[in-house]
């Protein structure tokens, strides 16, 4: 008889103390989030070009400083979080969404899995910045287009995920019982199989959204993401490269706004993991 | 008096969640000997805290969750203040410890020949040489055959009966004066449990080791200890010779205990199944016995001719079929109402895949199944679904038969509604009412499985079972994995089921003593097919075919009067009824060597 | 094991022939004419006619892939739109920078990152697990190009102790090479060191939950062969799976740090192709690193066999 289960009442603890990972994380998301939706209240100006001003340094009236073409970084971080989050939690629940049909129906179902995984696994080969920056190049610079090809490549982590899950479910006692009881086949599926899924479904989109964030950011700072005038944060740091000795703020203040972006989604990440299912997960 | 081996005085072992939590004793103020050459049992059921115990004694719990107070002392030493430098010194060495599963207990990367020459090297610095030709005398003093052979050889190449015999090399390798055996026999089939219990008894008289085993089975502790010490919620209940503990103790846990351990050769004579007497934890008070009725003979309830269920087994370049496994080869018997028949046999015999091949869980390769009336031949959907209105099955695993997401009042009455039987305010009229009749209260409908104990989910299990109203219940091994007082709990249940409603159970089981209990008739079967079948009372008297006469002999008897006996020293293990392409299965013939009782000829 | 050697090579030209049934589409799913966008805005209606009689264009779409096909098996990718220089001998030409660049990253990365893992493992729950998870986790949050400037600027502009970038290729000297790679290996290195560390960690705590570990101390064995002998190997198939899928994550930071660095590697070619729309470059840079992306995972299957011996084909 091994040790009671950890998950007996009894901690006295409250629970930012009990989850410092995923309370850290939330908190400091759900700051950039807000500070991205009111960006028009406080940020100030990321689009107006002011030569004489360029490359000036932190102050106190620009906070960040400005860039080659005299606009204010710091606005310019502010609303660069925008198109970062816009495509995170896009491509997360997309993915997510797309992945998870297909991935029931390929567990469930033999002669569809046949089929799929050989799909999946091509799409698995072709990695994920090239495919998305192949697709940016072939059809446009959009936003949707973006979300389109970075969603792509994560499909098939999806599909893996959901697809060892319901594999492991359907051998379950309690899906036989429902069979030999009669249970009709998509009330097995929605009642009995789906709901595994949904832990490790949550903690998969947050690191999906990190994902996102890092290969747009990418995209953008190799020339493959949206217009230069609109604020991202890869763009940012892809303009300001050569300024990087004179101006290394240009550089940083975009980079360490991405940084601390993609730190938070992926302690919240951790932080679910751990909350949802104790015992470590494979993917990291 | 000379020095106890292990002297162990007020052991209070308890865990915390993480550093925030409180500390829960899970051991509390336990304190016993054992002499030299000596062996205690430690009987309890889940949570009475016998596993612990032994770990504490090794002190392999987790650091920062456990906590030990008290004194252990091996030898006089004392082993809860000792370094953990010296305590590694110990392990394996002045102590040694055996586990439950011999299947995950071994390292799976390294050679078995490997793994016990670590012992030698580690504790008595042998070189590679030595340590392995000591290594091989250790696989033959364990009775492993081909031990030069086997050095090399990974534990998943060897059975489990096998990988417990090197586990036991493994501890007794650097001579340890104490072994303790945390249930290394649960997990193996009863032949081997039989086998590897005679094993530990040879080694001990050999060494003079004492000996501390842990295990809920009161047939083995009668078999194999001097002293018993019965558990219950982490306290001691009571201690002393196995002799007396068996004659009734004095405590009334101990006597509860024991009035629900079905000893084999206890219904002798009884041609029908009867409930346990069980005798309440609490107020002493003793259950009545209540015989279940004979059953009708006129018409089966359920008829399977011939089935057969073949698992094809492919390979090689193209996966060409090389062959298939015979898991149910032939079986035919009927099963008639209000009546339990019950398939016996060890791991791999078929019972198992023959209940679900009944149920159509596996598609049949040949043979008839008829259910009131009706041929499952080529049924499907809805004619499927129909049929099994007739017949359901509750399952071995308590704790995966239930949607852990779902309440178990949902649960219940979902056969009930995906049958189209009636609306939703129906179901849950029934259910409640299913509830009460399982023994449970229908406030409960709303809770989630967790918060039930197996035994309550068990029943829970049998009322969803009910819901449709069926003829016959297929139970799969549905009490094994239940303690001993619960499992004669449910079981009983079962019975008084039996008895009002005339239901007929399939009873697949592999413990014989219970089997005894419950059925009207049995079927032995082995390698798929079935070898003896005849009235309970018959086969059980006088068994014929020498399987069933093995089987019997195997089974432990919690009566300390028959220990002297010995069992033969045959080491074989049974293989899985693998058969190459192209096998025609012989014909069998059966004779009848008594009314109702047939044997493979 | 040969059978089923046989079996995943037809299973890995399969998958290729999907990733270039998938690269094939992308030309064609580009909205308008396919000739009109490889000709460019200046070109004529004549030349684009030219154009598109010179590349079959006329003729139905399987004909189109299945002569593709035929030329890639032969080694014939197309050619540049602009320096009309064969695909496969532009790759060739920057394939010693990448591998370069991807042989230091690797060299330097899985040691350290399995050390860490390993180390983080045996000391969970307490500070030192959690500091080396939380650099970990901000090694792997951290993009690429981020890291790069990063060390570009310390090491490079401040403190002028390696080159802000370029290559050297091995020819010119091993030191000058060496030299050259180091913050190149590291920027890309971090990622990587970070996943991998993760998984290692994550392993290795489920590896050292399982029975057989409790075995192993209840025989004595000292903590450190418990860690290294008996667990490790245990965990040794999770971890070279997590090696062989993180090469591609080392792809796309490859095409990045190249950047970066301005190494002239086959990044850098895929980079300047996608600006100037030199689509047969593009085609030809991802079917090459998509075939070395499975053949490698196809080798990491193979040597599972090595690891753990209950694997056998």
């Amino acid at each position: 008889m091994s040790a009671p289960s950890t998950n007996s009442g009894g901690s006295s603890a409250s629970f930012p103390r009990r989850h410092p990972t995923l309370s850290l994380g939330a908190a400091v998301l759900g700051l950039i989030i807000l500070a991205a939706a009111l960006a028009s209240f406080f940020a100030g100006d990321p689009l107006t070009m002011n030569p004489i001003n360029r490359l000036k340094q932190p102050s106190a009236e620009f906070w960040l400083g400005t860039d080659h073409l005299g606009r204010d970084v710091f606005a310019r971080v502010i609303y660069g979080a925008r198109v970062s989050l816009l495509v995170g939690i896009s491509v997360a629940m997309t993915a997510i969404s797309i992945g998870t049909v297909i991935g029931l129906f390929s567990g469930y179902f033999r002669a569809v899995d046949a089929i799929v995984s050989r799909f999946m696994d091509g799409l698995m080969a072709i990695p994920a910045i090239l495919l998305a920056i192949a697709m940016v190049a072939m059809l446009g610079a959009s936003v949707w287009i973006l979300i389109l090809a970075i969603m792509i490549p994560e499909v098939p982590w999806v599909v893996r995920l959901v697809r060892s899950v319901v594999l492991s479910v359907r051998e379950a006692p309690y899906v036989e019982a429902a069979q030999v009881g009669g249970t009709r086949l998509h009330v097995i599926l929605t009642r009995h199989v789906l709901p595994a899924t949904v832990a490790p479904l949550i903690v998969q989109a947050t690191y999906i959204c990190a994902a996102a964030i890092i290969i747009e950011s990418a995209l953008s700072f190799l020339g493959a993401g949206v217009s230069s005038e609109t604020a991202t944060w890869g763009g940012m740091i892809a303009e300001s490269r050569s300024y990087l000795p004179r101006a290394p703020w240009t550089v940083f203040a975009p980079g360490v706004a991405l940084a601390i972006v993609v730190l938070a989604v992926n302690l919240v990440g951790d932080g679910l993991r751990d909350l949802l299912d104790p015992r470590a997960s494979r993917r990291g | 008096m000379s020095e106890p081996v292990l002297s162990v005085r007020n052991l209070t072992t308890s865990f915390r969640a993480d550093a925030f939590s409180p500390w829960k004793p899970v051991v509390r103020n336990l304190s016993f000997d054992i002499a030299a050459g000596e062996t205690l049992a430690i009987v309890g059921e889940s949570g009475s805290g016998k596993s612990v115990t032994a770990m504490s004694a090794m002190r392999l719990l987790p650091e920062r969750t456990s906590r030990i107070e008290g004194t252990i002392r091996l030898d006089g030493r004392e082993l809860t203040s000792l370094p953990e430098a010296e305590m590694r010194a110990l392990r394996g060495n002045g102590m040694a410890m055996i586990f439950q599963e011999p299947m995950t207990s071994l390292n799976p990367m390294m050679t078995i020949g490997g793994q016990v020459a670590e012992v030698l090297r580690i504790h008595q610095g042998l070189s590679a040489a030595d340590a392995r030709s000591e290594t091989i005398g250790l696989f033959e003093k364990v009775r492993l055959p081909n031990p030069k052979d086997r050095f090399d050889l990974h534990p998943h190449k060897l059975s489990g009966g096998q990988r417990q015999r090197v586990m036991i090399a493994m501890a007794l390798a650097a001579r340890p004066r104490l072994l303790i055996a945390d249930e290394p026999t649960t997990a193996l089939d009863v032949t081997i449990q039989g086998q590897i219990l005679d094993l530990i008894k040879d080694l001990q008289a050999e060494t003079g080791m004492s000996v501390l085993f842990i295990t809920h089975d009161m047939g083995v502790v009668s078999e194999i200890s001097d002293r018993t010490l019965v558990m219950f919620r982490g306290d001691k209940i009571e201690e002393g010779t196995t002799a007396d503990i068996f004659a009734g103790g004095r405590h009334t846990y101990t006597r509860a205990l024991l009035s629900a351990v079905p000893k084999l050769g206890s219904m002798a004579g009884r041609a029908t199944p009867a409930t346990f007497g069980l005798i309440d934890m609490e107020t002493g008070k003793v259950g009545p016995e209540e015989s279940v009725p004979a059953a009708r003979s006129d018409k089966p309830v359920l008829s399977v001719r011939n089935l057969c269920t073949r698992f094809t087994v492919r390979g090689g370049l193209f996966a060409r079929v090389r062959g298939a496994v015979h898991a149910v080869e032939g079986v035919s018997f009927d099963l008639f109402p209000g009546e339990t028949l019950s398939l016996v046999g060890e791991s791999g015999c078929g019972k198992s895949s023959t209940g679900r091949t009944i149920l159509r869980l596996y598609r049949p390769d040949a043979g008839e199944v008829v259910i009131d009336g009706t041929s499952m031949q080529g049924l499907s959907g809805e004619g499927l679904r129909k049929a099994r209105r007739s017949i359901q099955m509750i399952f071995q695993d308590p704790y995966a038969s239930l949607n852990p997401r779902v309440s178990v009042g949902t649960s219940i009455s979902e056969p009930f509604i995906e049958n189209g039987l009636g609306t939703v305010e129906e179901a849950r009229a029934k259910a409640e009412d299913l509830m009460e009749k399982v023994g449970l209260s229908r406030n409960m409908m709303g809770r989630l499985p967790h918060e039930f104990s197996g035994g309550q989910r068990q029943r829970i299990c049998i009322a969803r079972a009910l819901i449709l109203d069926p003829k016959v219940i297929i139970a799969d091994e549905s009490v094994s994995a239940l303690d001993v007082s619960v499992k004669a709990q449910v079981c009983n249940l079962m019975m008084d089921l039996q008895r009002h409603l005339g239901l007929s159970f399939l009873f697949i089981s592999h413990d014989m003593a219970v089997v005894e209990r419950v059925s009207h008739r049995v079927a032995v079967m082995l390698m798929g097919e079935v070898v003896e079948i005849g009235p309970r009372d018959a086969v059980f008297a006088n068994p014929v075919h020498p399987y069933t006469r093995k089987l019997l002999a195997a089974v432990p008897v919690p009566d300390p009067a028959r220990r002297s006996l010995r069992r033969t020293q045959e080491i074989d293990e049974l293989k899985s009824p693998f058969r190459p392409r192209g096998f025609e299965p012989p014909r069998r013939d059966y004779r009848e060597v008594a009314p109702g009782h047939l044997v493979q000829a | 094991m040969i059978a089923y050697l046989f079996k995943r090579i037809g299973s890995t030209a399969l998958i290729m022939l999907i990733v270039s049934l998938m690269v094939f589409m992308l030309l064609h799913l580009a909205p308008g004419d396919p000739a009109q966008v490889l000709a460019g805005d200046n070109a004529t209606d004549e030349q684009v006619e030219r154009l598109r009689q010179s590349l079959g264009l006329n003729d139905p779409l399987l004909v189109q892939f299945a002569r593709w096909i035929g030329n890639v098996v032969q080694g014939d990718l197309g050619a540049s739109l602009y320096t009309n220089e064969p695909v496969l001998r532009l790759i060739a030409q920057r394939a010693e920078a990448t591998l370069s660049l991807a042989f230091a990253t690797m060299t330097i990365a899985v040691p350290l990152a399995i050390s860490f893992g390993v180390i983080a493992a045996h000391f969970r729950g307490t500070n030192a697990d959690r500091v080396v998870m939380m650099i970990s986790v901000i090694g792997f949050s951290v993009p690429a190009f981020v890291i790069g400037y990063l060390l570009v600027w310390v090491f490079a502009v401040r403190m002028g102790a390696f080159p802000v970038q370029g290559y050297a290729p091995i020819a010119e000297g091993v030191g000058r090479w060496a030299h050259h790679l180091v913050l190149p290996a590291f920027t890309l290195g971090v990622t990587y060191t970070a996943l991998i560390a993760r998984i290692t960690r994550a392993t290795m705590v489920e590896v050292l939950s399982e029975d057989f570990i409790r075995t192993a101390r209840a025989k004595g064995v000292p903590m450190r062969r418990i860690l290294l002998t008996h667990a490790l190997r245990n965990a040794g198939v999770p971890i070279i799976t997590v090696i062989g899928i993180g090469v591609a994550l080392l792809i796309g930071g490859v095409v990045v740090t190249e950047t970066v660095f301005n190494i002239p590697g086959i990044g850098r070619l895929i980079v300047d192709a996608i600006a100037r729309r030199d689509y047969p470059v593009i085609q030809g840079v991802i079917l090459v690193s998509a075939f070395v992306y499975v053949l490698l995972n196809l080798i990491t299957d193979m040597s599972y066999t090595l690891i753990d011996p209950r694997i056998r084909y």
